[in-house]
């Protein structure tokens, strides 16, 4: 395939989306285009459905209606080996880091490579090094999970991530919970590996000044549907009204800072009035 | 009245989706089942840590009800001064019932429980997704050779504890109360019978293995993420199991001895 097309197509398209948890209508109609070869982030208030997103792009959940291409494959229609094999092809970096906790950290990022080639064991160690050099870590190779801290957990995380060459990462929340020299190493790391790798990165978050430093294509999601999609320069000109208070951080505008429900006064009232009844 | 028949009826729908869930879980770990071959190394280290660190609280409990037994049985026979019977009584007590039915206890107590807050927690921490996502399917890496060791090691547990069992029973009778050693094993060959006795035993252990390994890998697979859930799951293990292998041990034996 010519190399400019496959620039040109965009890596992740979801179309009509529409996705319930029970009675709760998480996505309704919901489309995106994610671009290839850049970092887009998915934002939106806590709630919305981010990291559901990410595990329906993944294949781990099926859509109620709506359907969401791959590199241009259909995720929900493909066989299991065929979802496995895209899933080769695709990292993902949970928010707790979700390392193998029977295993060291080296282990951990050695365990694609074991899983899915007959590489000899000499070259899996040289990989697994090269990887954790990659993410600062290559002295850490001993330690298990229950010693690192959040941020070194993400970081292992990561490293695992790119054991098997992904042309896309899926990061959920990667900035959750950071202090801000961990925040700065992680967003300085999804950088480096978005522009050295040339990958396709997908980030979820409500961190909105770290992400937007990073991103070239924001799409703000609220109440199952998008609110503003573009470059961030296009978003930040044309933000809805919604969009600025949800990107400056507003306390009230319009989302409400009251759940909504009846008139605080009436609400008083009634409790005097079946106080004296 | 209606109350009451609407809450009967959801918790029956609660009890058949559960069933039904269970089985699905149980149809696709069964078809993952060549992963414990290809996959030997894995298998094993799971036969290690569910069965032979099992080995220790199934000996000992072994000795301990053999030795237990030992006594009563010689309190009864002696009335009749028939105390060379007690290999026989000992050997027939261990080999159909107890040795099945209380390794199976011990072992959802032990092996069960672990198993469920295993795959809970791995559950919790997004371990199994991340297997998932890393095109690695956790019923062959993970709940295949599990199963397949638990289902392996009861039954060999099981054997364990009555062979030691019987050993208790005979420092008991011949060591402390005086019973003929040559009439404590004369009289358990006598009267122990290989299909009847011994095979039925094995084959309830076999099931026994099989349902109380289900229980507790499934119990962990669905539970619910989160600390209490992985809790309550532990505890449903232990006790679904508890009940699964009594009333299973009634039904078999029905069947068996009739």
């Amino acid at each position: 395939m010519n190399d400019d097309r496959v620039a040109d197509t965009p890596h992740v398209v979801v179309e009509d989306l529409v996705f319930r948890r029970g009675r709760k209508v998480v996505f309704d109609g919901l489309s995106l285009t994610v671009p290839r070869g850049r970092v887009t982030t998915v934002m939106g208030p806590s709630g919305t459905g981010k990291t559901t997103l990410l595990r329906l792009i993944g294949g781990q959940l099926r859509p109620d209606s709506g359907r969401i291409w791959v590199d241009g494959e259909e995720v929900a229609r493909l066989s299991t080996r065929r979802l496995y094999a895209l899933r080769k092809r695709m990292g993902m970096l949970f928010q707790t880091g979700a390392l193998l906790t029977d295993m060291n950290v080296f282990e951990n990022v050695a365990f694609p490579l074991r899983e899915h080639t007959d590489l000899p064991e000499e070259l899996i160690r040289n990989l697994v090094l090269m990887k954790l050099e990659a993410v600062g870590l290559r002295a850490a190779r001993d330690l298990s999970p229950a010693e690192l801290s959040g941020g070194m957990a993400r970081r292992v995380a990561l490293a695992r991530a790119i054991a098997l060459d992904p042309d896309m990462i899926l990061y959920d929340e990667p900035f959750a919970g950071l202090d801000p020299i961990t925040m700065g190493q992680i967003v300085t790391l999804i950088q480096r590996t978005n522009s050295t790798l040339g990958l396709t990165s997908v980030l979820v978050t409500h961190d909105v000044v770290e992400a937007l430093d990073i991103s070239y294509h924001v799409v703000l999601i609220a109440e199952g549907r998008v609110m503003d999609a573009g470059t961030v320069e296009q978003v930040r000109a044309g933000a809805s009204e919604w969009s600025k208070q949800f990107l400056e951080g507003r306390p009230d505008g319009p989302v409400p800072f009251h759940y909504p429900g009846d008139s605080y006064r009436d609400d008083l009232m009634r409790d005097r009035e079946s106080g004296n009844g | 009245m209606a109350d009451f028949l609407a809450r009967l009826g959801r918790s029956g729908l609660h009890w058949l989706a559960l069933l039904g869930r269970a089985s699905i879980f149980l149809f696709r770990v069964l078809s993952a089942q060549d992963a414990v071959v290809r996959r030997f190394r894995l298998t094993l280290i799971e036969i290690y840590s569910v069965g032979v660190r099992s080995l220790l609280i199934i000996v000992v409990s072994g000795l301990f009800v053999g030795m237990v037994l030992g006594y009563q049985g010689y309190i009864t026979l002696v009335n009749f001064g028939a105390t060379e019977a007690l290999g026989g009584a000992v050997a027939l007590s261990l080999v159909r019932e107890l040795g099945p039915v209380v390794t199976a206890l011990l072992f959802a107590g032990r092996a069960g429980s672990a198993l469920t807050a295993e795959i809970g927690l791995m559950k919790t921490t997004e371990q199994l997704s991340a297997m998932e996502m890393m095109a690695v399917d956790p019923y062959r890496r993970v709940f295949a050779p599990r199963f397949f060791a638990g289902f392996l090691s009861l039954p060999l547990l099981a054997a364990m504890f009555s062979a030691v069992g019987v050993m208790g029973g005979y420092i008991v009778g011949v060591g402390l109360l005086g019973v003929d050693a040559g009439s404590y094993f004369s009289q358990m060959q006598a009267v122990t019978d290989w299909r009847e006795d011994v095979l039925s035993g094995v084959i309830k252990s076999i099931v026994f293995g099989f349902v109380v390994t289900w229980i507790a890998i499934f119990q962990g697979f669905d539970a619910e993420p989160t600390s209490e859930g992985i809790s309550r799951a532990t505890t449903q293990t232990v006790v679904i199991s508890a009940l699964a292998v009594l009333g299973l041990d009634f039904v078999l034996t029905g069947l068996m001895f009739t």
